[in-house]
């Protein structure tokens, strides 16, 4: 394909592609959290999602639940999954090594999607909700995907502003800098941690919510998105919020405009050839801090 | 206020120290002294209850220690300024400060705290918004001093806080202790710079491996031969 500037297919892709980045920016910042504050990576962070969309489904399709009361229950129970996440798996193996930690939540992974798959089956299933597109000039852009990515905006600016100005905010920000002062300050480590993990698992499941609205649901969909979340951390510089803000945006342009100049598949390989060359040339992360 | 009772304590299989009995009366200065590797760092940890005391018994105001966990050491008015300072580099030496008034308690009156640290140390004012990591050592210890009061604690336990500073800003840092000691507040300092501290103390105890070896006024342990020949070097 040509390029040209005033093609409005390309804009329409980039505009995509920005809306996509917002809700990318979203669900890799539970996972960037948890590493920040409790130096775990959740490799199954994605199959917490996927667990919430077949609940929200579930709840709403099958039970008739109202879509927002599902979304509701949908937050609360991947908030809850979090902290028995926590509690259950990552507490014993706080202070193992990493490779352990990996291994250990790479399990939960394959357990979660293994269950899933044994309750609903492989079969695609979906909220069946339509919402139209919005036309603005010559691009359509489809309302759910405007809808996730204000949300997805609205949700970290919240994220931001309990971090920055909150007394629990700021103990999350402090005791990622010094673990072991913080008891004499008064902050309790375990009780931080479990916050930590349910802010994380609500963040899955807030994202379950706009992947619920985007995609049909099934027992793999995590692994449509947790790479994806993974480098987007990493690219960032785990742990560092915003960097893996930025590197979302760049992500899910390297994806719509490789998809609109090749074809969709093509946009995820260019996106990941493109993770291992930065990889090499910074392996610490694109906005990791110096010093 | 606060007395310890033959404690002992350790790391695991390590004993870093043993029996220790001491007091420290409402309104004293009272210095622990000592070469490095004595125990003093420990003695403040089984203190605040890092380190857990294997046998002994510690009461602050009449309140044993027993029972409670580290983070619940601060509501019974102690604060705890830690070895190297220990602030939070990439916060505001505010949002620091605020962490210091992070139990329940205190939050209300974080305020009317702010305003009484600023007004004891304007330095910290004047780099309020700055990050703590990029601010001086002497500047640091001026901030982790400031966070430990922030709580408005009744006893203030001060783990070397002249260490890892220039020669020039020992002496600095030593007169902010003796500012916050003319403040009125209870202190017990752990100190290398045994001449400095002995000077502004009322009290101080001499330990030795982990051991109480010397006790008495500054002015007693400083007429002590063996303090005089091992440690103040006249």
């Amino acid at each position: 394909m040509e390029f040209s500037l005033s093609d409005p297919f390309l804009w329409e892709t980039v505009v995509q592609g920005l809306l996509f980045g917002g809700v990318l920016a979203l669900l890799s910042l539970g996972l960037n959290l948890i590493f920040g504050v409790i130096d775990v990576v959740w490799i199954c962070y994605a199959e917490l999602m996927m667990v919430g969309m077949y609940l929200i489904w579930w709840s709403h399709v099958e039970m008739g639940l109202p879509l927002p009361l599902a979304f509701l229950l949908g937050i609360l129970s991947v908030a809850v999954m979090g902290v028995v996440l926590h509690v259950t798996v990552i507490k014993p193996i706080l202070h193992a090594e990493p490779i352990n930690q990996l291994l250990v939540t790479g399990g939960v992974l394959f357990f979660l999607q293994g269950l899933a798959t044994l309750i609903f089956s492989v079969q695609f299933r979906n909220l069946g909700v339509f919402m139209g597109s919005l036309e603005v000039g010559e691009m359509f852009l489809p309302w759910n995907r405007i809808i996730a990515f204000l949300v997805s905006l609205a949700a970290m600016a919240g994220l931001y502003v309990f971090l920055r100005k909150t007394y629990l905010g700021i103990a999350i920000r402090a005791i990622s800098q010094d673990r072991t002062v913080m008891p004499l300050l008064g902050v309790s480590p375990d009780r931080i941690y479990l916050i930590t993990s349910a802010i994380g698992g609500g963040l899955a499941g807030l994202g379950a919510c706009l992947l619920a609205l985007l995609y049909d649901i099934h027992p793999a969909i995590g692994l449509s998105f947790g790479p994806l979340t993974f480098m987007i951390c990493v690219m960032g510089g785990l742990g560092n919020i915003i960097g893996g803000f930025v590197a979302a945006f760049i992500f899910a342009e390297f994806i719509a405009l490789g998809g609109y100049y090749t074809e969709v598949e093509w946009g995820y390989v260019i996106s990941f050839a493109f993770f291992i060359v930065m990889i090499f040339l910074r392996p610490q992360g694109l906005f990791a801090k110096r010093g | 206020m606060l007395e310890l009772n033959n404690v002992s304590a350790g790391y695991g299989a390590f004993q870093a120290i043993f029996n220790v009995s001491l007091k420290v009366h409402a309104g004293e200065a009272v210095a622990v002294i000592g070469p490095n590797g004595a125990g003093k760092t420990s003695l403040l940890r089984v203190i605040s209850k890092i380190i857990n005391q294997t046998s002994g018994q510690i009461l602050m105001e009449g309140v044993s220690l027993e029972t409670i966990e580290a983070h619940q050491v601060i509501d019974l008015g102690i604060a705890h300024v830690p070895e190297h300072r220990r602030l939070f580099p990439g916060l505001t030496v505010e949002d620091n400060l605020r962490m210091g008034a992070y139990m329940k308690t205190a939050r209300p009156h974080f305020e009317e705290r702010l305003h009484y640290v600023y007004e004891m140390f304007p330095r910290l004012k004047e780099r309020r918004k700055q990050l703590a990591g990029t601010m001086s050592g002497g500047e640091q210890q001026m901030c982790a001093i400031g966070r430990g009061l922030m709580s408005g604690p009744k006893l203030l336990l001060l783990d070397e806080p002249s260490a890892g500073l220039a020669p020039v800003i020992v002496q600095q840092v030593l007169d902010l202790v003796q500012k916050v000691r003319s403040e009125g507040y209870t202190v017990l300092i752990v100190e290398q710079n045994i001449q400095q501290v002995l000077k502004f103390v009322d009290r101080a105890y001499l330990l030795e491996v982990g051991r109480i070896r010397a006790e008495g006024t500054a002015q007693e342990l400083l007429n002590n031969d063996e303090v005089r020949q091992a440690y103040v070097g006249i």
